[in-house]
């Protein structure tokens, strides 16, 4: 047979890539269940990660039924809030199926940047009520309420991400976490190991009420309240972590402030409360 | 079947120290000995069946789109690994990112493709396939052992230089933060080339 006439290449060509695509097609279908699970899974370590939980993950014997496992225990709620600090939904049950989990950070990031560039009013408020930003409900193994924040951002190659969880006072960092696609090894991508992020633990994001975040310092850092240390060798990625975090606790940033005034006003009543108590007791002794 | 067309890829006619193919992903990921692995498990995988596949339909491949058969039977085995890579090693397959995607264009395959299986019968070019897959895979695997060790001090993630040598526990030691650089596996790939040809003296020019 002539197999280089134009119309046995032409349909010889044309099998092959029916073929190959067919293949294709059945591995893909087969196999994307596993592979949502495998991303699923990769997400909820990292916001365990940010709250100090799930560290025996190295010595589970299956690690996707330990995460989930981990993951139903700890985080009890699942928010999804607007850049005006209101709750739009709240889910309990199911989370990984929530819509907050579904929020894809880089998406966000995108709206972010557009939001930055946007040149007029009434541009920026359109794309300002676009945004969504999950917050994850955690209750910690010592009793505390934690809340997992998102944050997404460019390294130096490629994106990093984060989670960052702050305490219920909404000040204090209680942990974080980070992860990249392309850091140089050694240098950038050591942003995921516990060295550099656990520095991030009890830090303060607000200065005299003045969100300052937490700034990432060449040369060792000096204000132990807002500072870490810089990664050596890694200017760029400390920089962009520190950028990345701060942009988006901007965003986070009235829901954050409502929080943290209920908190303080709770603390007043419970002060007021306590004082009113001691008085009224002082009274009952004077009358006794 | 002549046993040399299993053993001469592997040390003698070894395809990056004696053919320099497939340079740049034994640069890209021999950083840790795992994906090091893998990577070579994958390029052995790809190279032996895309060869097999290729000198099974040879015969009826028209010469004129040769190279564009020979590109979608290996972009489809290299499609296949990914998506088995991210379903059942996904902590891997991060590391290796896009490299997997890249066998695609890992010159080994090709080559012997070209060079092998489109004229050989189906089982000797697989073996042929696969002894180059293992021979890139055997120096993969050198380089990372070497790269993590020095670079890192871990083998497989695994601490092996003691703790307390470091100088921040108050020792002698650093790890060799060039040994994690791209340059320095090129480096060691041209002393790797080196010992080979002071042992194999007939690949020198004359």
């Amino acid at each position: 047979m002539d197999t280089n006439k134009n119309s046995y290449t032409i349909i010889y060509s044309t099998v092959l890539v029916v073929v190959v695509a067919a293949v294709l097609a059945v591995v893909a279908m087969g196999l994307k269940a596993k592979q949502q699970t495998n991303i699923d899974v990769e997400k909820q370590l990292s916001m365990l990660g940010s709250a100090g939980l799930a560290q025996d993950v190295k010595n589970a014997p299956d690690k996707n039924s330990y995460v989930e496992g981990e993951f139903n225990k700890y985080v009890v709620k699942g928010l999804v809030i607007n850049a005006k600090g209101e709750i739009v939904k709240t889910d309990s049950t199911n989370l990984v199926k929530s819509e907050a989990f579904q929020i894809s950070p880089e998406e966000q990031y995108e709206t972010m940047k557009k939001i930055a560039a946007a040149t007029s009013n009434s541009e920026k408020e359109r794309l300002m009520a676009e945004l969504k930003l999950p917050v994850f409900v955690c209750r910690t193994a010592d009793g505390k309420e934690v809340s997992i924040l998102s944050c997404y951002g460019p390294g130096l190659w490629g994106p990093i991400w984060g989670y960052v969880s702050l305490e219920d006072d909404f000040r204090t960092v209680y942990g974080a976490l980070f992860d990249h696609k392309s850091e140089t090894p050694g240098l950038g991508a050591e942003i995921v190991t516990n060295k550099f992020r656990d520095q991030f633990k009890g830090k303060e994001i607000f200065k005299d009420d003045n969100l300052v975040s937490v700034k990432v310092v060449k040369g060792g850092a000096k204000d132990k309240q807002h500072e870490v240390d810089a990664l050596s060798g890694a200017t760029i990625t400390s920089t962009a972590v520190q950028s990345m975090i701060m942009n988006w606790l901007q965003y986070y940033l009235p829901y954050i402030q409502k929080n943290k005034e209920n908190k303080d006003a709770a603390d007043n009543a419970e002060f007021i409360q306590t004082e009113a108590n001691s008085i009224a007791a002082a009274d009952t002794l004077t009358i006794k | 079947m002549d046993k040399k067309i299993f053993t001469t890829p592997i040390l003698k006619a070894n395809p990056i120290t004696v053919l320099v193919l497939g340079i740049c992903s034994s640069l890209a990921v021999t950083v840790k000995l795992e994906p090091a692995i893998v990577m070579a498990l994958s390029v052995t995988i790809v190279t032996g069946f895309s060869s097999f596949l290729i000198s099974l339909i040879r015969k009826s491949i028209p010469n004129r789109i040769r190279i564009i058969v020979q590109l979608v039977v290996v972009a489809m085995f290299v499609i296949v690994i990914e998506q088995f890579l991210k379903a059942y090693a996904y902590d891997v397959s991060k590391q290796l990112s896009v490299y997997v995607g890249l066998i695609i264009t890992n010159c080994i395959i090709m080559g012997r493709i070209e060079a092998f299986g489109l004229s050989e019968k189906p089982l000797p070019s697989l073996v042929d396939g696969l002894a180059n897959g293992l021979g890139y895979g055997l120096i993969l695997v050198v380089l990372a052992f070497i790269r993590e060790l020095i670079g890192s001090g871990t083998l497989f993630g695994i601490q092996i230089i003691p703790l307390s040598w470091y100088v921040k526990e108050g020792g002698h030691y650093l790890n060799n933060g060039l040994f994690i650089m791209p340059p320095m596996a090129l480096i060691l790939i041209g002393c790797l080339i080196w010992i080979q040809r002071s042992f194999q003296k007939d690949l020198n020019d004359k």
